[in-house]
């Protein structure tokens, strides 16, 4: 097929987006982080966001979730307005799994734990049912034999993969990933990314802010660059990260891809 | 010519240097030590403040009334105290001002007063106004009287205890759908009494120790304190042995508690 380009993206409308977001801005008092994002992801489709850090990447992702609120602009969630005061918000986050870079496992529980509380105080599901779902889950990323160790026993990569775990336990219609690997140890990396390679087999809807340039390329339906709080360009994987058309795209691309290889540049965030 | 260290010019090395300060410090020591034994009465100091005659009239009263008395004073007061100390730091950490202003209020009143004005205030101000007891005596003076004061300390070490928990644990917590409250009762309460079990024990040993003060209160035979307990004892019996016997039995609660505190500190280091 022909690389696509820039301006080629189908805009899908708001309802039949799983996620959709018009003129968002996000300001921490003085500082302007989101300067007016337009942006949507299609039902089943993978999104990867790279960027220089202080990009705003995982401000626009924590916006989605209303972890951030935005200071304006709208976001819908499967066509729900997650920025009307009025909408219940436990009820959207219920709907999209969360996967942080710190992990963030509740070290006072066991990991099975970790993947039934929200099953049971939230979807008030029993305890056989949540604990049937979480052995599951376990399985899926590989950690059946983990279920009653607590996170201090897991390494980062199997602290990494019972987060996922926990999030899939709730049965999310889409997932969020802000930086899953950054946190990891070289040789860990892999093995998350291997789940994550099967959540996208399965046909999860799935955002993810990542500094992983092979593994966007491999599995994103689209990227998308951004910088200084805008999106700079979007596209195929192979068009963003093969032939950047901005400049900026370019610049960022040859500092992540080659570090160390044009020592004029300045090299104070090499962003890995 | 070579140069001449400071210790070689005053013929020493630093090693007999580092020695003979050692042994001017041991020889103090001992000879201190010596001077007490060799010149002490012992037979007249034992019989004065360590009679085993007057100590055995104290038993087994001081244990099965005095010492349960005081335990039981100090654990009604702390229960109290940690109930409304949690309640107070949830409110300093509230969103609603009027919450917050309440309770810094009350913490700073009573961090401010005098625990036995308090006493006098409960046990005899209250009275004389009204005419009439506190309902519940003889137990509620010295619940409030304990208590209200030991809440307002606790109260600061819970909130310093939430606030010491990483704000990613109530992230992941609300991405899965838990409100605000079912976030803290599940995921950051548990974790920010782990984190305060060693200062909640200072607080233990400290209200064991301020639980003395009820003596003031006009307790009955049955509800003495060690305190009290010594105080009469002295009178009665005419020797300060009761005295001495009641300070022994305030360590046999906070010796073992002040181990516990330091065992657990070098745990919390180890985990950190």
């Amino acid at each position: 097929m022909a690389r696509t380009s820039i301006q080629t993206e189908v805009v899908s409308t708001a309802s039949d987006a799983a996620i959709e977001m018009r003129s968002l801005h996000k300001s921490f008092g003085e500082l302007e982080v989101l300067k007016g994002i337009d942006f949507h992801v299609g039902k089943r489709e993978v999104v990867c966001v790279i960027g220089p850090s202080g990009s705003g990447k995982s401000t626009l992702l924590r916006c989605i979730n209303l972890l951030e609120t935005p200071t304006s602009g709208k976001v819908w969630v499967s066509g729900q307005d997650v920025t009307d005061p009025d909408v219940d918000i436990d009820a959207v986050r219920r709907r999209i799994g969360m996967v942080f870079q710190q992990f963030n496992l509740f070290p006072h529980l066991s990991v099975l734990e970790n993947l039934t509380i929200a099953q049971r105080r939230v979807l008030r599901r029993g305890k056989a049912e949540a604990e049937h779902v979480a052995h599951a889950n376990l399985e899926r990323v590989g950690l059946a034999d983990k279920a009653t160790s607590y996170p201090a026993q897991l390494s980062g990569g199997q602290a990494q993969r019972a987060a996922i775990a926990r999030s899939l336990s709730m049965g999310p219609e889409l997932m969020l990933f802000d930086e899953p690997t950054s946190a990891l140890d070289p040789e860990l990396v892999g093995d998350v990314l291997e789940v994550m390679r099967s959540l996208v087999a399965d046909g999860m809807t799935m955002m993810v802010v990542t500094h992983e340039m092979a593994f966007a390329r491999e599995v994103a339906d689209r990227v998308v660059f951004m910088d200084d709080g805008i999106v700079v360009e979007e596209g195929r994987p192979e068009a963003v990260l093969g032939a950047p058309q901005h400049p900026r795209t370019r610049d960022f691309l040859a500092r992540v891809l080659n570090p160390g290889h044009r020592p004029s540049l300045p090299q104070a965030d090499p962003a890995l | 010519m070579t140069a001449t260290t400071a210790a070689g010019r005053r013929g020493m090395t630093r090693r007999q240097r580092t020695r003979l300060i050692r042994g001017v410090q041991y020889a103090v020591f001992v000879g201190v030590a010596l001077l007490i034994v060799l010149k002490a009465d012992w037979p007249r100091l034992s019989h004065d403040y360590f009679n085993l005659t007057i100590a055995r009239q104290l038993f087994p009263d001081i244990l099965s009334t005095a010492l349960k008395n005081t335990a039981a004073y100090t654990a009604m007061g702390f229960v109290f105290g940690l109930g409304l100390g949690l309640v107070l730091a949830l409110m300093r950490l509230s969103v609603v001002a009027p919450y917050r202003w309440v309770a810094n209020v009350y913490i700073e009143f009573f961090r401010g007063i005098p625990l036995l004005l308090w006493l006098f205030f409960l046990g005899y101000g209250v009275p004389t106004a009204t005419g009439a007891q506190l309902p519940g005596q003889p137990y509620s003076p010295i619940v409030l009287g304990l208590g209200m004061p030991a809440a307002a300390y606790m109260a600061e070490t819970i909130r310093a205890g939430i606030q010491a928990v990483p704000k990613g644990q109530a992230e992941a917590a609300r991405s899965l759908g838990m409100s605000h409250g079912r976030a803290m009762v599940s995921i950051v309460i548990p974790q920010a009494f782990r984190i305060i079990v060693p200062p909640l024990t200072n607080e233990v040993i400290l209200l064991t120790k301020d639980s003395s003060l009820v003596a003031i209160l006009g307790v009955t035979a049955g509800t003495k304190e060690l305190t009290k307990f010594g105080r009469d004892s002295l009178n009665q019996l005419v020797s300060p042995t009761p005295l001495v016997i009641a300070g022994l039995c305030y360590l046999i609660i906070t010796v073992p508690l002040s181990l516990v505190v330091r065992r657990l500190e070098a745990h919390n280091n180890r985990a950190r």
